[in-house]
């Protein structure tokens, strides 16, 4: 970095200031030039720090799905260049994915899970959270209990259920022993069943994330509120639901947020849990296994990329339309409500 | 209902609670960690003990198992190739994201808000969406099966969650500090280096802990990238060994359960920390 290296536009400022030394003097020129030489050092430091973030952001999240965009328009083996434009044959054409039921399965599947994770864990994480929010003893034990799930790999757990699942195995012998024994099925292999196991699984994993999010929203709700509420006469139940669960509105959006989000992309769990069989006959694919399985395994590159299109924008979509009309109200809020 | 008690209740803040409340605790928490016992002490069962009976107590209990895992060198180098891999992905996380949320938050320049939305963008969508051209792009640059295909990657999924988490930090440490370390001759970079980081550093634990947690669980990208056999990591080793040991229930779940331990203990020592980093994301 050079100093001396004069700017035409900070010189032409520094003319151009009437208190400033005259025109042309040593001291002017010092001034302008270091002025300049700190402006510019200033943009070197924005450009050389925030540059490696955004180069490897770009290239690795955002090119990538340029890429899918453009490669999605042919039918291609993955080597060389892709030559056989199909256009948007491989979305709707007659081998399109909107047009295999395999595929509208998956995103029925999707549904299911996302419909099915936002109606079960957060009101299963909710009451569990208001539960241990309460101070008692050995509290802490219990929440470090409750997070385990969160912690193991998906592919852990989805190995360790379909061992619980697998038929004859301890599930069943469970509820033989409690009198339940009718309600067993091939947990993993009845077509009907198998994306509810997945759900549950999916329930089971999930529902600590929440409750994380759920604990931290409610350290954040003052307890002289609470307080206050209780003196005047409410009782735990009246706190909860006129003071505690209406605090916690921001933190239920997020978390609904990355649920959504989250369920959208499911992968792990039903790649490991299920078979691939049950996988291929549409009972328990998602839309990321089905993508891997044409796309990766069976090198369709163009008709897997034309999935993660779709993958792609229906979250963009979704996640756009719920920032607007869901999250937008808590970001205003936080912005008026800011103290400085 | 605690507040009929007559005793002034500051003086005991962790009383004994109702009956009902460790009821419904314990049977939360018996769901929660239910299975993941049920795994451990299958370890300590032989095949025959668990498909006679699949719900016993190990009788007698059986410690080859867990040994045979243990001796298995598959198993240490999966473990070794998911440290390396989780823990450069953390580092470069943590570098390339603090430097972006310093800028960020701590400099006025046209422009700075839409680089931050541009960041945003990618929690728009789930990283796997890009999976398929992601390979083909690390496949092209030579990436594909190395540790760097899968930790270069990883640390762009993570970018943006971790300079949402870090730039509200960092705007709010107060302009006096910065004010005051220019008048003791540290510009910019000095008052970074010298007082922003080591007063951020529980935030950056923060970043940390998530990006080596997500990192360390991964699946999808390294089942992708990582075809050797040597390079593959432990949530990896765990499909595998599980299909290529499918006979050997005892094996599979005694496998399975020295896979989960690091993250266990990991999880263990850091929760305080997991839980008041996802606060702070739900603050931002």
């Amino acid at each position: 970095m050079t100093t001396t290296e004069p700017s035409v536009g900070n010189a032409g400022r520094a003319t151009a200031r009437p208190a400033g030394p005259r025109p042309g003097s040593p001291l002017a020129a010092i001034r302008s030039s270091t002025r300049a030489a700190r402006t510019r050092r200033k943009w070197y430091e924005i450009i050389g720090l925030t540059a490696p973030a955004a180069i490897v952001f770009t290239m690795f999240v955002l090119a990538p799905m340029g890429f899918a965009v453009y490669y999605s328009l042919y039918r291609w083996n993955g080597y060389g260049w892709p030559t056989e434009f199909k256009g948007l044959s491989n979305y709707f054409g007659e081998l399109g994915a909107f047009r295999d039921p395999i595929f509208l399965d998956a995103l029925r599947n999707n549904a299911i899970i996302i419909v099915g994770s936002l109606l079960v864990q957060g009101p299963l994480a909710l009451g569990i959270a208001l539960l241990l929010n309460r101070k008692f003893r050995f509290r802490s034990v219990f929440r470090l209990l409750v997070f385990v799930p969160y912690v193991i790999a998906e592919v852990t757990v989805g190995i360790m259920w379909s061992l619980i699942l697998l038929g004859g195995s301890v599930t069943d012998t469970f509820l033989n022993a409690i009198g339940l024994g009718g309600l067993v099925t091939g947990w993993l292999a009845n077509l009907d069943v198998v994306i509810w196991t997945m759900l549950f699984i999916l329930t089971w994993k999930y529902t600590g994330f929440a409750l994380i999010l759920f604990l931290a929203g409610l350290s954040n709700v003052p307890t002289e509120l609470t307080e206050a509420a209780a003196l005047d006469g409410a009782s735990w139940w009246q706190i909860q639901w006129r003071i505690t669960i209406p605090l916690l509105g921001p933190t239920i959006r997020i978390w609904m947020f990355l649920s959504m989000i989250g369920s959208l992309q499911v992968f792990d769990v039903i790649w490991v849990a299920a078979s691939p069989a049950v996988r291929s006959l549409g009972a328990s694919n998602s839309m990321a296994t089905y993508m891997v399985d044409h796309g990766f395994n069976e090198r369709q590159w163009g008709y897997g990329n034309a999935v993660a299109v779709i993958l792609f924008t229906i979250s963009f979509v979704a996640a756009l339309l719920f920032q607007r009309f869901v999250l937008r109200r808590d970001v205003d809020d936080a912005r008026t409500g800011r103290v400085n | 209902m605690a507040a009929t008690s007559l005793l002034p209740r500051r003086r005991h803040p962790l009383h004994w609670s109702s009956p009902l409340t460790y009821v419904l605790a314990i049977a939360v928490a018996a769901v929660s960690i239910g299975p993941v016992v049920y795994v451990i002490l299958g370890g300590f069962r032989t095949t025959g003990q668990i498909a006679v009976d699949p719900a016993g107590l190990p009788h007698p209990w059986v410690w080859s198992t867990y040994s045979n895992v243990l001796q298995n060198s598959k198993f240490w180098y999966q473990l070794r190739n998911s440290g390396i891999i989780a823990g450069s992905t953390t580092i470069g996380v943590v570098v390339l994201g603090v430097l972006a949320a310093f800028v960020l938050a701590r400099y006025t320049f046209r422009g700075r808000e839409a680089i931050y939305t541009y960041f945003t963008i990618g929690l728009l969508f789930p990283a796997a969406a890009g999976i398929l051209p992601l390979y083909l792009l690390l496949r092209d640059l030579n990436l594909a099966d190395s540790y760097l295909g899968v930790i270069i990657p990883q640390v762009a999924f993570q970018l943006p969650l971790t300079i949402v988490i870090l730039r509200p930090f960092l705007a709010a440490v107060p302009g006096e500090l910065e004010d005051a370390a220019a008048v003791d001759g540290a510009n910019r970079l000095g008052f970074f280096w010298r007082i922003l980081l080591p007063l951020s550093r529980p935030v950056l634990v923060t970043v940390a802990v998530l990006a080596f947690v997500a990192s360390w669980n991964s699946f999808l990208l390294p089942l992708l990238v990582l075809q050797s056999d040597s390079l593959q990591t432990l949530p990896l080793g765990v499909q595998n060994f599980s299909a290529e040991h499918s006979q050997d229930t005892a094996g599979i779940l005694a496998f399975t359960s020295l896979a989960m331990l690091p993250a266990l203990l990991f999880f263990s020592v850091a929760e305080r920390k997991i839980v008041n980093s996802l606060q702070g994301a739900v603050k931002g």
